[in-house]
C-alpha cells in the first residue's frame, strides 16, 4: 500500500526568523511511521524552534509542513494536536496545580467528546466517558510506573517525575508522532535509563513515531533510526548515527574547526 | 470496612466523587442540618449565630448566600480558568436588570420597545417590567449575562493579566453609566426601581392575583400547615437550595473535561493549546459559565434588597469578590464558599462586637473597662480606635471603615502567609490530624 510508504511527516525547507534573527534557517526532513527520528546540534541551534514550528507555536515565514500529504501551515497548535502530532516540553510545561491524573486526563481531552454542559450534569453520557478514560489514564500510569504520585499536585513532585508525567501527558493523546524535547536533560543515569527504556518500549509496544530533540549524545546514538544535525539554524547533516558521528561539518559544529575526527571521536562522539 | 482505609477504593467513581469520603459526607450533611436548624430557630442551636451575628442574623446570611453564587461565578473566570476579572458587578447588573425587565413590575408595557426615555418617546417616570414568574425571569438573568459575557469575549480573550483587569474595569463604568442613562430599565440614578419580590406563581403577576403567589419567600407566612416562617426564614430555604445547586454544578464542571480545561488554561495556556484545547473558545466559555453565575446571583442581590439603584454595580462590588477570591482560596469550590462566608459575614460580625461593647460600656468591671478604651464618641480626648457615631471622620474611625482596613489587612497577610487561603489552612488542619499524634 502507498499509504505505508508515505513519510508521516515531511518538513520542506522551513525558515523561521524573529525580526532579523533567522533561527531556522532552510530546514527540511521527513519521518517515516514507526521511527525513531533524532534532532541534535548546539545549544541555540534551533532544535526547539522546530518542533514550535511543527505544532504551530510558530509560524515559519517559508517552507511547508506537510502531515500525511497534508500542509498544516498556518492551523492552530489545538487543530494540530488534533491530527495526533503530541509533545513534550524543554523546560517542562505541566499544569502545575492540577493532580497527575488530572494532567494526564488533560491529554485525554482530544479523545473526549462531552460537552460543558453535559459536563455540568455529570450523571449519564460525561460519567461514563470520565470513567472510561480515567481507566485509559491508569494504564499509562502503570506503564510509567507512577502509582504512588497519582493524587499529588504535579509542582510538588521530584524533576525526574515531572518529566515521565509529561510524557504521560503526550501519550495520552494517542498520538502518531510524538516530539521529545530533551526527554532526559538534566537527569541521572538511573533515570536517563529509565526513560530510555520508556522511550524504546513507547515504539516497540504502541508503534508511535518520535521525533527526538537530546543532547545526550550517548543515549541518541544508541536509539535513535536516524539523525538530523542542525547549528546555527542550518541543517548539516542527516543520516544513520553512524554515518552522523563520523561527519566532519558535525564534529566541527560540536567542538570547533581545529579537531580532527580522532579528538573528535575521544571526545565523547564514540557511542 | 473502608471506614478504617479513607482512601481505599474500589472504582473510579467513587474515586471521582464530589465527597468522596464518608468522613466529608457525613460533615456536610451534619453542617446543613445544623444550618437548617438554626434557621428555623431551633433553641440552642440557633443561640450560636444570635451571639455572633445579632438576632437579626438571617438576614446579611441570606445575603451572604447570594454572594456565594455570584462569588462561585468568579471563581470559574479567575480561579479556574486563570483570567482576572473586575467586571464582575456588571454582568451582575446585567442579570439583575434582565430579572426585573421580565419579573418587574411595569407600567411601560411594549412601549418599552423604542427604549428611550430621555428622546421624549416615555415618560421619564415610566417603567418598563413584564411582571413574569421567576422560574422564567431567574434562568433569564442568567442567559442575559452569558450573552453579554460573549459579547464582550471576542475582546477579553486577546488580553490577560493585568490588561484584562483594565478591561473589565472599563465594564464596570460603561454598565454604571448605561443604567444611569435609561431609567426606565433601571430606575431613578438615586433611589433606582423596584425588583420583582421572591415568589414563584405560574404565570405573570397582575392586578388580579396579586397576592396569592403559589410560594412566596417575602411574607411571612406557614408551609405544610404548621411550620411557621418568616420571609427570610423562607427566601433562607430557597437560597440555600439555590447555592447547592450551583455549587454542585460548578463541582461537576470542575471535575470534567471542560474544567479540566480551563485549569490547564490557567496553569500553561501554550501547554494547553499544545495539547489541543483551543484556548480563545474556552476563554470565551469561561467568561460565559461566570457571567451567567453572576447574572443569577446579581438577579437575586436585586430582589433581596428589593430596591436598587445603578450605582450599587459598581468597582467596590466587584473588588469584594476578588476579596473572597483571595482569602477564600481561588480555584476551589469550598474555598469560594469560605471566603464568601467569611468576608460577607465579617462587617456584620464587626457591628455585632461594637455593639456588644457598647453595651458592655455601661457596665463596670474588666470587661467595661475594655470596652470604654475600645470605643469612643469621636471626640479628641479618647483614643478608642471605634468611633460609635457615624459622623466620626478621620480618626477613630467608624465601623464600616474599620471593616475597610480589616479586608485590607486580610488581603495583604494571606497573600503573604497562606496563597491558597482559608481552604490552604484547611488543608493544613487536615493533614495535621490525618497523621496525629505523629508529626509526619
Amino acid at each position: 500500500m502507498s499509504i505505508q510508504n508515505q513519510p508521516l511527516l515531511e518538513v520542506e525547507d522551513i525558515t523561521l526568523r524573529f525580526g532579523g534573527v533567522t533561527a531556522i534557517d532552510g530546514v527540511g526532513f521527513h519521518v517515516n511511521p514507526e521511527e525513531l527520528f533524532a534532532i541534535i546540534g548546539p545549544n541555540g541551534a534551533g532544535k526547539t524552534s522546530i518542533f514550535n514550528s511543527i505544532s504551530q507555536v510558530y509560524r515559519p515565514q517559508e517552507g511547508d509542513i506537510r502531515w500525511r500529504g497534508d500542509s498544516i501551515m498556518g492551523q492552530r497548535p489545538d487543530a494540530v494536536a488534533r491530527l495526533g502530532i503530541a509533545r513534550t516540553f524543554q523546560n517542562i510545561a505541566l499544569f502545575g496545580n492540577m493532580t497527575v491524573i488530572d494532567n494526564i486526563l488533560t491529554g485525554r481531552h482530544i479523545q473526549m467528546k462531552e460537552s460543558w454542559f453535559a459536563g455540568m450534569k455529570w450523571f449519564g453520557a460525561a460519567k461514563k466517558e470520565e470513567m472510561e478514560n480515567r481507566a485509559r489514564v491508569e494504564d499509562i500510569v502503570d506503564f510509567l510506573e507512577i502509582q504512588p504520585y497519582r493524587k499529588m499536585p504535579v509542582s510538588l513532585l521530584p524533576y525526574g517525575i515531572q518529566k515521565r508525567v509529561e510524557l504521560g501527558r503526550a501519550l495520552a493523546m494517542d498520538p502518531d508522532l510524538l516530539l521529545l524535547d530533551e526527554p532526559v536533560a538534566g537527569m541521572n543515569l538511573e533515570e536517563t535509563e529509565d526513560m530510555a527504556r520508556f522511550i524504546l518500549d513507547i515504539r516497540s509496544e504502541l508503534g508511535i513515531s518520535m521525533i527526538l530533540v537530546e543532547h545526550d549524545m550517548g543515549l541518541v546514538m544508541d536509539i535513535a533510526d536516524r539523525i538530523l544535525v542542525v547549528d546555527f539554524g542550518k541543517p548539516i547533516g542527516t543520516g544513520l548515527p553512524d554515518e552522523v558521528q563520523s561527519n566532519p561539518d558535525v564534529i566541527a559544529a560540536y567542538l570547533g574547526e581545529d579537531f580532527s575526527q580522532d579528538a573528535g571521536a575521544a571526545a565523547g562522539f564514540s557511542s | 470496612m473502608a471506614f478504617n482505609r479513607p482512601l481505599l477504593r474500589t472504582s473510579y467513581a467513587e474515586d471521582a466523587a464530589i465527597l468522596p469520603t464518608a468522613f466529608q459526607k457525613g460533615a456536610v450533611g451534619i453542617a446543613l442540618l445544623l444550618l437548617s436548624a438554626m434557621a428555623l430557630d431551633v433553641p440552642i442551636v440557633s443561640a450560636i449565630p444570635k451571639f455572633l451575628l445579632g438576632n437579626t442574623w438571617l438576614s446579611p446570611f441570606n445575603n451572604m448566600l447570594i454572594f456565594c453564587v455570584a462569588a462561585l461565578g468568579i471563581n470559574i473566570l479567575v480561579g479556574v480558568t486563570g483570567q482576572v476579572s473586575l467586571g464582575h458587578s456588571f454582568f451582575m447588573g446585567v442579570g439583575a436588570y434582565a430579572a426585573v425587565l421580565l419579573g418587574g413590575d411595569g407600567s411601560g408595557g411594549l412601549a418599552c420597545v423604542p427604549f428611550h426615555a430621555q428622546l421624549g418617546l416615555l415618560e421619564r417616570t415610566t417603567r418598563c417590567g413584564l411582571a413574569l414568574p421567576i422560574w422564567i425571569w431567574l434562568p433569564a438573568a442568567g442567559l442575559a449575562a452569558a450573552a453579554v459575557g460573549i459579547l464582550v469575549s471576542p475582546v477579553a480573550v486577546r488580553v490577560r493579566g493585568l490588561y484584562l483587569a483594565i478591561v473589565t474595569v472599563g465594564l464596570v463604568f460603561i454598565g454604571q453609566h448605561i443604567g444611569v442613562m435609561l431609567p426606565e430599565f433601571a430606575g431613578d440614578a438615586e433611589s433606582g426601581r423596584r425588583w420583582p419580590p421572591l415568589e414563584f406563581r405560574l404565570w405573570r403577576r397582575n392586578d388580579g392575583n396579586e397576592d396569592n403567589p403559589l410560594i412566596n419567600f417575602s411574607e411571612d407566612g406557614t408551609w405544610f400547615g404548621f411550620l411557621e416562617l418568616s420571609d427570610s426564614q423562607k427566601s433562607f430555604f430557597f437560597l440555600l437550595g439555590v447555592v447547592l445547586f450551583a455549587t454542585v454544578l460548578a463541582k461537576n464542571l470542575m471535575r470534567s473535561r471542560t474544567g479540566r480545561a480551563l485549569q490547564a488554561i490557567r496553569d500553561r495556556d501554550v501547554a494547553a493549546e499544545v495539547m489541543g484545547v483551543p484556548e480563545r473558545e474556552y476563554k470565551r466559555l469561561g467568561f460565559a459559565i461566570s457571567s451567567a453565575y453572576a447574572g443569577v446571583g446579581g438577579a437575586l442581590f436585586a430582589v433581596n434588597l428589593s430596591r436598587v439603584g445603578p450605582p450599587e454595580w459598581s468597582l467596590l462590588l466587584a473588588v469584594d469578590f476578588i476579596a473572597i477570591l483571595l482569602i477564600g482560596g481561588a480555584g476551589t469550590i469550598a474555598g469560594t464558599l469560605m471566603g464568601t462566608f467569611f468576608v460577607e459575614l465579617l462587617p456584620d460580625f464587626v457591628e455585632r462586637l461594637t455593639e456588644s461593647q457598647s453595651e458592655a460600656a455601661e457596665g463596670s468591671g474588666v470587661g467595661g473597662a475594655i470596652a470604654r478604651f475600645l470605643l469612643t464618641d469621636g471626640s479628641r480626648n479618647d483614643f478608642g480606635p471605634i468611633a460609635t457615631s457615624a459622623q466620626a471622620f478621620g480618626w477613630p474611625l467608624p465601623v464600616p471603615l474599620w471593616n475597610f482596613v480589616i479586608y485590607g489587612v486580610l488581603i495583604v497577610v494571606f497573600l503573604i502567609a497562606e496563597p491558597l487561603g482559608l481552604f490552604g489552612i484547611w488543608l493544613r488542619i487536615r493533614n495535621y490530624w490525618k497523621g496525629w499524634p505523629f508529626s509526619y
